[in-house]
């Protein structure tokens, strides 16, 4: 019952607390100023994550890199905080507060979840400096900056590689929670399949409903929906369902069929027993947005304003790990340039 | 001693005990994990600053009423799990309602106050009219109907919500400022309004001891929970009293989150606070279904979020070690006040056993009397 569940969440939660800790005392040493030529700097960066927290492997541990970057670079002193399932919204805005209190300046806050509380606690701060990520409702706030990502062009782009690599004409699409974050990865990959062949039928499931996020934590859902769509007669399946998406090789793996990374490069940092499934990954390069706005910050500037990471700067992309696109990358690069063009706009919503 | 101070110390001893065995099992895992147990228990006992002291009672509020809908249950031997279903079904239909503002100021605050307790009471009506029509257990209806209600409260927020510009959440429309309900400063600076709601929560409470004290319907409910069969031979109907108390279970969870709607979010959203009925099962059985001991449960708890929140900053401790905090006093509790409660009937059994020899006649030829069965025999 939920209950058990909830224990042994506690339990596994005390296990990663050990994880979390040891990365957290390793970078502290990493930025010491007093080793050897290591580079050293006086900015402290307040990091708050998402729930899951760096060791997510996916959409919390690529912001969590561009951080250690940054920190080996130019030796910037980080700090940490990751958000708790089911915690009140003045949690959240007291997780910023700690920092803003504590003398860390930037601010990092990782995920749509913290807009309210960047609003409200940049405001009680003007002097201090924010970022956001996969937010831009706080564009005009002068000392906010808004990092967000145009992932329906990136999944246009393995909706396409599915369509030209599918042998049933049929593929599917397992979103982690329905959000509208979610939905234009959603979007976009359809938009990307019907742009090679309008016939192909696409599956669409979802794991979980606001306000239950455990849909993108849950491999065991993952591969039973997966399980799914490759018994109705999918071949390919692109999950953006961050943690679940191990379920969902799995699957692919037992079925024989195919299955596509989102995030980072999975190809790479999956299970090596389902490496050879993941086809592709649809980038979504968090960590060179958090790298970029602190290279900014270590420069001595604060950005403000939007920043849209899109095909043309690189910010989304698809991965040729594994080598299974190799001989459809021709086109695909095509249809990234119409995208970059603007010949082909990719709509954001299903 | 006398046996009122007995009863009082005993009473207090179950609680200490039950803390004082968590303290201890949480420093062996900080221990264990090679984590300063010293620095992480100076963070979270640290007197908290006002604005921490807001959120304090604020948060405690919340988990008050979800507390004490679930002790409804309890008192009548339901376990309503569903109170996270039903206080999401209740906040949403309230912020809708609030949110298309048929009525002016606070006459709509009223009236989504008002939809929230009946929804929430519908919701989990449902699990009371199966149970007393079809003999459903309650444990599984209620927790069907927390997957059907996500499922339900998702589906009309996309049809309700209102996409801010630039935003990927969901929200309903914001609540006019009119009908909010105003909260007090206990400080100065940012951040130190309490909800208004807390009155509300103290008043449920309140209403919570007196209906299942001081009349004859309190009576029969927790009759009914002691005994099905006594209630019937006293002419209660258990069927009527099933539905009644998930009604009431119900109503009581609508409330629930409220006080975060018309205090500071003023919109349901795709961040709303979730788990809410499931801190309330653990902070019921904290409270032995006493509002006073579910509001110094509900306090407990809240206090221990919110001091631990800045532990990873500044101890560099997850915070999730007071979620083993937290799990650990509820089993440390129960398992406390069971023990206290096997010697408080020792105790009890000897303070008879000696009554029961002074008061007897000393037995022909035997000078010894302790035991009271020889004495019989």
């Amino acid at each position: 019952m939920r209950r058990s569940t909830r224990l042994a969440a506690l339990l596994t939660a005390g296990i990663l607390s050990l994880a979390v800790t040891a990365c957290g005392s390793d970078n502290n040493k990493a930025s010491d100023p007093g080793a050897s030529n290591a580079p050293s700097s006086n900015i402290n960066v307040g990091m708050a994550y998402d729930v899951g927290g760096r060791g997510d492997q996916s959409f919390n541990d690529s912001a969590a890199a561009g951080l250690d970057q940054a920190v080996k670079e130019f030796g910037m002193k980080p700090s940490e905080s990751e958000a708790t399932d089911g915690e009140a919204e003045t949690a959240r805005e007291e997780r910023l507060r700690t920092f803003a209190d504590n003398g860390f300046d930037p601010i990092i806050a990782v995920g749509f979840a913290y807009a309210d509380a960047v609003k409200k606690v940049s405001a009680e701060y003007p002097e201090l400096h924010f970022a956001i990520i996969d937010d831009a409702s706080l564009a005009d706030v002068p000392n906010v900056a808004s990092l967000v990502f145009a992932e329906e062009q990136g999944s246009f782009l393995v909706g396409a590689a599915a369509a030209l690599k599918t042998k049933t004409d049929h593929v599917g699409f397992i979103g982690g929670v329905e959000t509208p974050l979610i939905q234009k990865f959603q979007a976009g990959y359809a938009a990307g399949v019907a742009a090679v062949n309008p016939d192909i039928k696409v599956d669409v499931t979802y794991l979980t409903q606001v306000p239950d996020f455990s849909g993108f934590g849950d491999p065991a859902k993952g591969k039973t929906a997966a399980q799914g769509m490759y018994d109705a007669g999918a071949d390919i399946v692109y999950h953006a369902a961050g943690g679940s998406g191990g379920g969902v090789f799995e699957a692919a793996k037992e079925a024989g069929g195919l299955a596509i990374g989102v995030d980072s490069d999975q190809y790479e940092t999956a299970d090596p027993s389902v490496k050879d499934v993941i086809m592709t990954s649809m980038l979504k390069n968090v960590n060179v947005a958090v790298y970029k706005y602190l290279a900014e910050v270590n420069g001595g500037t604060f950005p403000a304003g939007v920043t849209t990471y899109d095909l043309k700067v690189d910010g989304v992309g698809y991965s040729t790990s594994g080598g299974k696109i190799d001989d459809i990358v021709p086109d695909l690069d095509a249809f990234k340039q119409q995208i970059i063009d603007g010949t082909i706009v990719v709509p954001t919503t299903p | 001693m006398s046996p009122r101070a007995t009863k009082f110390l005993l009473g207090i001893a179950a609680p200490v005990l039950a803390l004082v065995t968590a303290f201890a099992i949480t420093s062996l895992v900080l221990i264990a994990a090679g984590d300063p147990a010293g620095e992480v228990w100076g963070q979270i006992l640290s007197v908290p600053e006002t604005r921490k002291l807001t959120n304090i009672i604020n948060n405690a509020t919340v988990l008050y009423l979800s507390g004490l809908a679930v002790a409804i249950g309890f008192r009548m031997n339901l376990f309503n799990i569903g109170v996270d279903g039903q206080y999401r079904v209740g906040a949403f239909v309230a912020a809708v309602v609030a949110g298309e503002a048929w009525l002016p100021g606070y006459l709509n605050t009223l009236l989504a106050v008002a939809a929230a307790i009946l929804c929430g009471a519908a919701w989990a009506g449902i699990a009371g009219l199966l149970r007393a029509t079809r003999g459903v257990s309650e444990v599984i209806s209620t927790i069907m109907l927390n997957f059907i209600a996500t499922s339900l409260v998702a589906f009309f927020l996309r049809k309700a919500a209102v996409r801010v510009e630039g935003s990927n959440s969901l929200g309903t429309k914001v609540i006019p400022e009119g009908s909010r309900i105003p909260s007090f400063s206990i400080g100065s600076g940012p951040g130190t309004e309490v909800y208004g709601f807390l009155f509300v929560a103290i008043f449920a409470g309140f209403a919570f001891w007196f209906v299942l004290n001081k009349t004859r319907f309190g009576f029969d409910l927790r009759a009914t929970g002691q005994s099905t069969t006594a209630a019937v031979a006293n002419g209660i109907s258990v069927k009527k009293m099933t539905i009644l108390a998930m009604l009431i279970s119900g109503g009581v969870a609508g409330l629930v989150g409220l006080p975060i709607l018309f205090g500071s979010a003023y919109s349901y959203g795709s961040t709303f606070q979730s788990g809410l009925g499931f801190a309330g099962i653990a902070i019921a059985l904290l409270g032995r279904n006493n509002p006073i001991g579910i509001a110094i449960g509900a306090l407990l708890f809240s206090f221990l979020n919110e001091q631990s929140n800045a532990l990873q900053i500044l101890v560099g401790v997850s915070p999730d070690i007071v979620a083993i905090t937290q799990g650990v006093i509820v089993l440390t509790v129960v398992i406390s006040y069971e023990i206290v409660r096997r010697y408080g009937v020792r105790l009890e059994q000897q303070h008879v056993a000696q009554a029961l020899a002074s008061e007897a006649p000393p037995p022909p030829g035997g000078p010894s009397s302790a035991e009271p069965e020889e004495v019989r025999a």
